[in-house]
């Protein structure tokens, strides 16, 4: 049985007073400050003013934010839902691998996180661009048939991969993806084995088990996989900026460009703090979920 | 094969690692001597000599501890919440009016600056600091289409804004900057404005006109100055860059090339001023006047290879660099540039909802592709 924190009151306190004074110094504070910006106006070039306002969310929800908010929710509900599904069948082949090769496994899975995002984006675009290696393979292939059959494919046209949406898509997908698979893992690996067996010893196939008995048990896995996946996707900046077409500009470019070129801190704190609404609606949502899910157990 | 380089231009490598929010620190380890107290000078990446710091030390005592800043933004930011130290610095025209507008810039003592002879009395009396009260010019910059001379239809050269704003001629291979403030007054010196007369009626032709340019498909995407390298890349054909970063890549690519359109362009320059607050303010006009020394600016040109205002300077260069075409454009082209004036806070507000609108008006995403 484990110890209620009420039973050791001072301990309990001096232990979490330093991580509640960095909570509160480093994260509640400035963002309170922020939040505070979003009822104010520009005071000429300098200072901002707490005037209460509501212009500038009345001005967020002009259509074109909206419209942004729309893209940038299907972009990152695109992606959350592509890591799912490459990433379920990802977790639950590590699920599977013996045990020598698990912890192997898990560390491919995370050794994109050794490297800066900015790098792995960058060298995505190596990969992706007009003379990137996708479109150089290619030609190499095209050249050589051509070469065979005396040019019977006619000029090479190398792939549009990059500076479009399914690039924004493609770099979020390959960014999150580990995030989606190491609740998956975590899940599936609690998952207890003797019920597929069951299932599969009463006459289930292998499909019916996973729709009936795994899913339904990694349900928890499944609902924090996406929640931290798509609040990541959905705030995105750098992975459309860089890999993005003109139209590609997600909601985390127009506040960046609102606190920087445009120097209109209210406005941009506004978005910011719609984002962050936003973010706490999916979190709830998400709770929500999971206390039904566990009275269905219960 | 050609693998994308990180861009290295003064503008944009620390602002993609965001490092520049912390402001990397070049000082040694003073602190083992007895502790001299040094100039703080917060400066553009790659925008200094290689020696030029330590020659100014062993001139006059005084080391030199420099920081970085990625954009001009990002300087207003800083030292819009005070003044933590700075003794210069080097703001861009406009945001020379708009620091001096805000009181963040201190009147410069002409008398200590007596390096200011070396200046091209051209840029002595420039629209956006009249008398040059606040700043010293540093360098130049011009803003124009780079391109690429094997992939030009008809091997014609793309002397028109027309080519970036109004044609299909380059469908997908065309970047435009992604600087709303830039782009719009571009497009309206394309319409034949100045860039400095934008009203409503303007900006609604200008919207006009990059709203059908984006829907038709044909821009590849916007850059954050790093054109050059999407050029070099072979991604796009014609690209809207600085003279400066096309000529620092056509060195290694010779078949690259700039052209200052037609119908014009916009100037920038880049100056040396004292943030109000500047704990040494004699060192720093000493350290300004060193950086207008006829040698010290040769060195500093030598590697950074941007236009020098600075005649003395200029006339120790070699040829290659004097006579360069593209960091020294022709004059009746540049006749027909203008410095953009700070607008006020509101119409750079304006200006950058265009874009937003621009980009927003380029079609909904993913459904097709994914």
């Amino acid at each position: 049985m484990e110890q209620s924190w009420r039973q050791a009151k001072g301990l309990f306190l001096t232990l979490l007073s330093a991580p509640l004074f960095w909570l509160v110094v480093f994260f509640i504070a400035p963002l309170s400050i922020v939040w505070l910006y979003s009822f104010g106006q520009n005071d000429g070039l300098v200072d901002i003013a707490f005037t209460g306002t509501w212009s500038n969310y009345a001005h967020a929800f002009s259509p074109l934010y909206l419209n942004i908010f729309v893209k940038s929710f299907w972009i990152a509900g695109l992606t959350t839902f592509l890591c799912l599904v490459i990433g379920f069948p990802v977790a639950l082949a590590i699920t599977f691998a013996s045990d020598k090769l698990k912890p192997w496994l898990l560390l491919l899975v995370m050794l994109p996180f050794m490297t800066n995002l900015l790098i792995r984006t960058y060298a995505l675009i190596a990969v992706l661009r007009t003379k990137g290696l996708i479109n150089m393979g290619l030609e190499m292939v095209h050249n050589s048939v051509n070469g065979m059959t005396g040019g019977a494919l006619g000029v090479f046209e190398p792939l549009a991969l990059l500076n479009n949406n399914f690039a924004v898509v493609f770099g979020l997908v390959f960014v999150n993806l580990p995030f989606m698979i190491l609740p998956l893992y975590s899940a599936l690996d609690r998952l207890d084995k003797s019920l597929l067996e069951a299932s599969l010893d009463l006459g289930a196939g292998h499909i019916r088990t996973l729709f009936n008995v795994v899913i339904p048990m990694a349900g928890a896995g499944i609902a924090s996989g996406i929640l931290i996946t798509f609040i990541p996707a959905l705030g995105s900046y750098l992975t459309p900026d860089l890999l993005g077409g003109p139209d590609s500009q997600m909601i985390a470019n127009v506040i960046e460009s609102q606190f920087k070129r445009a120097n209109n801190w209210p406005f941009g704190a506004a978005l910011s703090f719609l984002l962050v609404y936003l973010t706490f609606i999916a979190i709830a949502v998400q709770g929500v979920l999971e206390a039904r899910a566990r009275k269905r157990v219960a | 094969m050609t693998f994308p380089k990180i861009p290295a231009s003064r503008r944009s490598i620390l602002q993609g690692l965001g490092a520049a929010a912390m402001g990397i620190s070049f000082g040694g380890l003073a602190g083992c001597e007895p502790a001299k107290k040094k100039l703080n000078f917060y400066n553009w990446d790659t925008y200094i000599g290689p020696t030029t710091l330590g020659d100014f030390e062993k001139a006059t005592g005084t080391p030199v501890n420099m920081s970085l800043f990625a954009s001009n933004d990002e300087l207003f930011a800083k030292l819009k919440a005070g003044n933590s130290g700075f003794d210069v610095i080097v703001p861009s025209n406009d945001f020379v009016e708009r620091m001096s507008q805000a009181n963040l810039l201190m009147p410069l003592d002409h008398a200590k600056i007596p390096n200011l002879k070396n200046v091209d009395p051209a840029f002595l009396n420039p629209p956006y600091d009249p008398g040059r009260k606040f700043s010293m010019p540093y360098t130049w910059l011009v803003l124009g289409i780079g391109y690429n001379t094997k992939t030009m239809k008809d091997g014609k050269i793309p002397d028109s804004w027309k080519y970036v704003f109004d044609s299909d001629t380059y469908a997908k291979k065309i970047a435009w900057l992604s600087e709303a403030g830039d782009l719009v007054r571009l497009a309206a010196k394309y319409l034949g404005h100045s860039v400095n007369a934008l009203d409503d009626k303007v900006l609604a032709d200008v919207e006009a006109l990059l709203t059908k340019q984006v829907k038709a498909g044909n821009i590849l995407r916007f850059h954050s100055d790093d054109g050059q390298d999407l050029l070099a890349g072979g991604d796009v054909d014609v690209v809207i860059e600085y003279n400066g970063d096309i000529a620092q890549k056509k060195a290694e690519m010779p078949e690259l090339d700039f052209v200052v359109p037609v119908e014009g362009s916009q100037f920038n320059a880049d100056t040396l001023a004292i943030p109000v607050g500047a704990p040494m303010p004699d060192e720093a006009h000493a350290f300004i006047n060193y950086l207008l020394d006829a040698k010290a600016g040769a060195a500093i040109s030598t590697e950074i290879k941007y236009p020098t205002p600075n005649l003395a300077a200029k006339a120790l260069m070699p040829d290659s660099y004097k006579n360069n075409p593209i960091i020294f454009p022709p004059a009746e082209a540049l006749a027909k540039c203008e410095y953009a004036a700070f607008a006020g806070a509101e119409m750079a507000q304006k200006m950058e909802e265009l874009i937003t609108r621009v980009r927003a008006a380029a079609g909904m995403p993913a459904e097709e592709e994914a």
